[in-house]
């Protein structure tokens, strides 16, 4: 080629720099790569002595050795069911809302720039409304109730984004053909919207949910109990009318306030538990959020307007 | 029809590239089929024929534009004159084919730089740093892209201020600066309304003098106007080129005919 | 029904219903109640913090709160400095963003621009992951992983420091950082890119010169949105820093960070209104202000972004 020499030089110092930000990049990806699997190996090699059957179901205990997370996974799965009692029907209305029936107003606006200020809103000031508000202003004092709509306040903007982004997914010529047949909006809504982006709105609850389930420091903020020896009440009761609120009130504790106190303790064989723990939550959240972008994934596949 | 100029023998004229035999994939999809195709030093060719029909393609082939995508794959030569190295060879480095060609996009793209910036780019990645040499390249290459006069008191301004047209101009200006040996443009007034379609078609006009031009364009009243040979490609094949007055006046091809006249396309 | 020829029956079904009409305002209003929640959220958030506050401030003088150099407010002499806190917090956001924004914007043109298909589908999800892994474990982690690392290199590093807790965080917001940014590149368009490539350019030419500036307001808003979350990242400090409230800028220190006191004394059981109380609610609305104008700022510039493309 007539190509100076000088200019087949300058090229190739171009391409050498090319070749370096590649090493950098793959440098970078393995960075990140590396420090999972440390922090996964870490536990495991610190924790998984303790993984036994009787983990699971014993108490904490001022005992390292005999210290379980019963009341901990116990607490965290009747949270999780406020949260999620909570959080999907508010969300998605709010998604729905935004998406199909939000006029281009001040209102609209307003609400609009609310949740994306809210997604970033640290935790922990979740956690101080709530003690503010549900604790001493409605008394519900420091129960898986409370705990529950904290977290479902915090997930809040994951369910609403995720929401709209699926209902934006759907084409505007279904919406179209279903008016076209004399459909309200609501059962446009209800017959086509929703039902299409179902997997889109699910994806977002899973990743909403093990945000909350991993959430630490609201929890600790409205005074959850680090040390219980005892479960809520079951919700099922053998009387009339056989459903019982009363665990809504209850006192509780979670995994990540477990892994907390454990790791405020001096002894190594507390921190033992607490890898254990940790494991346990690390696992529980991992695959929540592979369960997710394993259905986005094969969602986006599918998907074929 | 009879007192055209006399037209100079094919024989006779320069090539400065030459397509051979060349076949063109997308994945298993062959999109150009076995075209063979001269383009002539210091002249303006056309590639025309409906939507599809792959004269974008083959127009990216000289560049090498498809290395950017995966799954692409040349057979076949594009030989450049005068040095007659093979374009598409495993051997040669794209980035040196694309440093002796120059392109001009369907739509206007500009880097989201000043107007400087924009024109001094080619030169600045081929090494030049002097600021004299580069402002009087931009000088240069923007008095022939027409452009001068409308930007050169706002030089530092962005370039995504400019209209439409200007933007294009700056992108043949873009294109100009780094003396390119052949200049390939991609329907350039496909975004364009009239008037700046005009100024381009006449800047084509002008251009030919100093750089050989391939242009692929959708519009045949523009090949006519601008260019001085025209292929015609249909579905991946090439079925007519010559000089442009021939291939409008009088086609060998009844296909080349029905396009021309509309009745196909 | 004798009446109900085809002709009746369709007119029927054609004619206005008022409860028709009623349930689909009904519902409408009940979207409208669900989307004010987040509204009544913020209005809540800021409404606890400031009546709290006020009264906080009401007992310690703003000035003092500002300009001390102490926070001890649960000593027989208390003080409220916030710059204590504030000085921790700081401190570890700027480890966590040392880390975070070189390592996450070279991943994010990695990824964007050089990356083939399959490196990015296997890369992406990993990332997910990471970001997925709920703080407490990266606070477990800095604790008992990478001071104890740290240590074989800075033997007089002590066992509760700023730096691990910095370091963790910043491999934390990584996933933010180069996610968002991605998205931003990715939005600019490809034949801004050819544009470059048919002149010559490589492809670390191309990103560099082309698609960062390009995607510029993106990349800016990342990066604010992860100053934002180092800023409010509670549980790593938490529990790697220590609690010791401390006017430090030195990583090799400890120190309490406005998140790390909240939660120490949430854990404790301070009386309801004691002014020990209160301290959490002006700690936490300083943070709130500093996370808010974050917020704010990095909303504007992905809306601008979003708008050029």
């Amino acid at each position: 080629m007539t190509v100076a020499l000088e200019l087949r030089q300058t090229i190739a110092r171009a391409k050498r720099r090319d070749v370096a930000f590649v090493a950098l990049g793959i440098a970078a990806l393995l960075f990140a790569a590396c420090t999972f699997v440390a922090l996964f190996l870490d536990m495991v090699s610190d924790g998984a002595a303790r993984l036994n059957g009787d983990f699971f179901t014993q108490f904490a205990s001022r005992r390292a050795e005999r210290a379980g997370i019963l009341a901990a996974w116990v607490g965290s799965f009747a949270v999780m069911i406020v949260t999620a009692l909570f959080a999907v029907p508010l969300g998605v209305s709010a998604g729905i809302y935004l998406e199909e029936y939000a006029p281009r107003n001040r209102m609209t606006a307003l609400i609009e720039i609310n949740i994306n200020n809210l997604a970033g809103v640290p935790s922990i000031v979740y956690g101080l409304l709530a003690l503010g508000l549900f604790v001493h202003t409605f008394g519900l004092g420091a129960s898986v109730l409370t705990a529950g709509l904290t977290l479902a306040l915090l997930i809040l903007p994951v369910v609403i984004v995720a929401t709209r982004e699926a209902i934006r997914s759907v084409p505007g010529a279904i919406r179209e053909a279903a008016y076209a047949l004399g459909a309200t909006r609501w059962q446009m809504v209800q017959h086509h919207v929703l039902p299409y982006s179902m997997p889109g709105i699910l994806t977002g609850v899973i990743i909403g949910l093990s945000r909350a389930i991993g959430e630490t420091a609201p929890i600790v903020t409205i005074g959850a109990v680090s040390f219980i020896a005892f479960l809520p009440p079951p919700p099922i009761s053998t009387e009339f009318p056989f459903l019982n609120a009363d665990w809504l009130a209850s006192p509780f504790t979670a995994m990540p306030i477990q892994i907390f106190s454990w790791t405020s303790r001096p002894e190594e064989a507390f921190q033992a538990n607490a890898s254990a723990a940790a494991l346990v939550l690390v696992v529980m959240t991992l695959l929540m959020n592979a369960i997710a972008i394993w259905l986005r994934y094969r969602l986006r596949r599918n998907l074929n307007w | 029809m009879n007192d055209e100029p006399k037209k100079p023998d094919l024989a006779t004229l320069a090539k400065k590239a030459e397509a051979r035999e060349l076949n063109f994939f997308y994945g298993a999809k062959q999109a150009l089929n076995k075209i063979t195709l001269p383009i002539y030093d210091k002249r303006v060719t056309a590639l025309i024929g409906p939507s599809g029909c792959g004269k974008s393609t083959f127009l990216r082939c000289f560049n090498r534009m498809h290395d950017l995508y995966p799954g692409t794959r040349y057979e076949g030569e594009i030989r450049l004159q005068p040095d007659d190295v093979n374009l598409l060879s495993r051997e040669v480095d794209p980035i040196e084919v694309r440093m002796r060609l120059a392109m001009v996009f369907q739509k206007p793209n500009p880097f989201p730089k000043s107007i400087f910036e924009n024109v001094a780019y080619g030169l600045r990645i081929r090494g030049e740093k002097r600021r004299t040499v580069l402002m009087d390249r931009v000088e240069q290459a923007l008095k022939d892209a027409a452009l001068w006069n409308e930007v050169k008191d706002r030089l530092d301004e962005l370039a995504t201020t400019l209209s439409g047209g200007q933007q294009q101009r700056l992108c043949i200006a873009r294109a100009l600066a780094c003396d390119p040996e052949l200049l390939l443009f991609d329907e350039p007034t496909s975004a364009l309304d009239p008037i700046a379609t005009a100024s381009i078609e006449e800047l084509i006009h002008e251009l030919r003098e100093k750089v050989t031009i391939l242009i692929v364009t959708h519009n045949m009243q523009q090949a006519a106007r601008v260019s001085d040979f025209t292929a015609y490609m249909y579905l991946g094949d090439l079925v007519e080129f010559g000089w442009t007055d021939d291939v409008f006046f009088r086609p060998q091809k009844k296909q080349t005919e029905d396009y021309i006249t509309g009745r196909f396309g | 029904m004798a009446a109900s020829s085809p002709e009746v029956q369709i007119a029927g079904r054609l004619a206005y219903r008022p409860s028709r009409h009623l349930r689909e305002r009904f519902i409408e209003a009940a979207l409208l109640g669900a989307a004010l929640v987040a509204v009544a959220t913020t209005v809540g958030i800021v409404f606890i913090l400031l009546r709290e506050s006020i009264a906080f401030f009401r007992e310690v003088s703003i000035v003092d709160f500002f300009t001390d150099s102490q926070w001890t407010p649960l000593f027989s002499d208390p003080h409220f400095g916030i710059w204590v806190l504030l000085s921790g917090t700081l401190t570890s956001s700027a480890i966590a963003l040392a880390v975070a924004i070189p390592v996450g914007t070279v991943l994010a043109i990695y990824l964007s621009e050089f990356a083939k298909a399959r490196t990015r589908e296997i890369a992406k999800p990993i990332l997910e992951l990471l970001a997925g892994i709920p703080t407490i474990v990266f606070g477990y982690f800095a604790l008992f992983f990478v001071t104890p690392l740290l240590k074989n290199f800075i033997p007089g590093l002590p066992g509760f420091n700023l730096l691990s807790a910095g370091l963790v965080m910043g491999v934390m917001i990584v996933p933010y950082i180069s996610s968002i940014s991605e998205d931003a590149m990715r939005a600019v368009p490809m034949a801004l890119r050819e544009g470059a490539y048919a002149m010559g350019a490589t492809r670390l030419q191309v990103a560099l010169h082309v698609v960062v500036p390009a995607a510029f307001s993106g990349i800016a808003a990342a990066y604010i949105l992860g100053i934002s979350r180092a800023v409010g990242e509670t549980m790593i400090v938490a529990v790697a820093a220590g609690n010791q409230p401390n006017l430090t800028f030195n990583p090799m220190d400890q120190a309490a960070t406005i998140t790390a006191y909240i939660v120490q004394v949430a854990k404790g059981d301070l009386p309801h209104g004691s002014t020990g109380y209160l301290t959490i609610f002006a700690a936490g609305l300083t943070l709130f202000v500093l996370t808010l104008m974050f917020n704010l700022l990095g909303y504007w510039l992905r809306r601008r972004y979003r708008e050029e493309y």
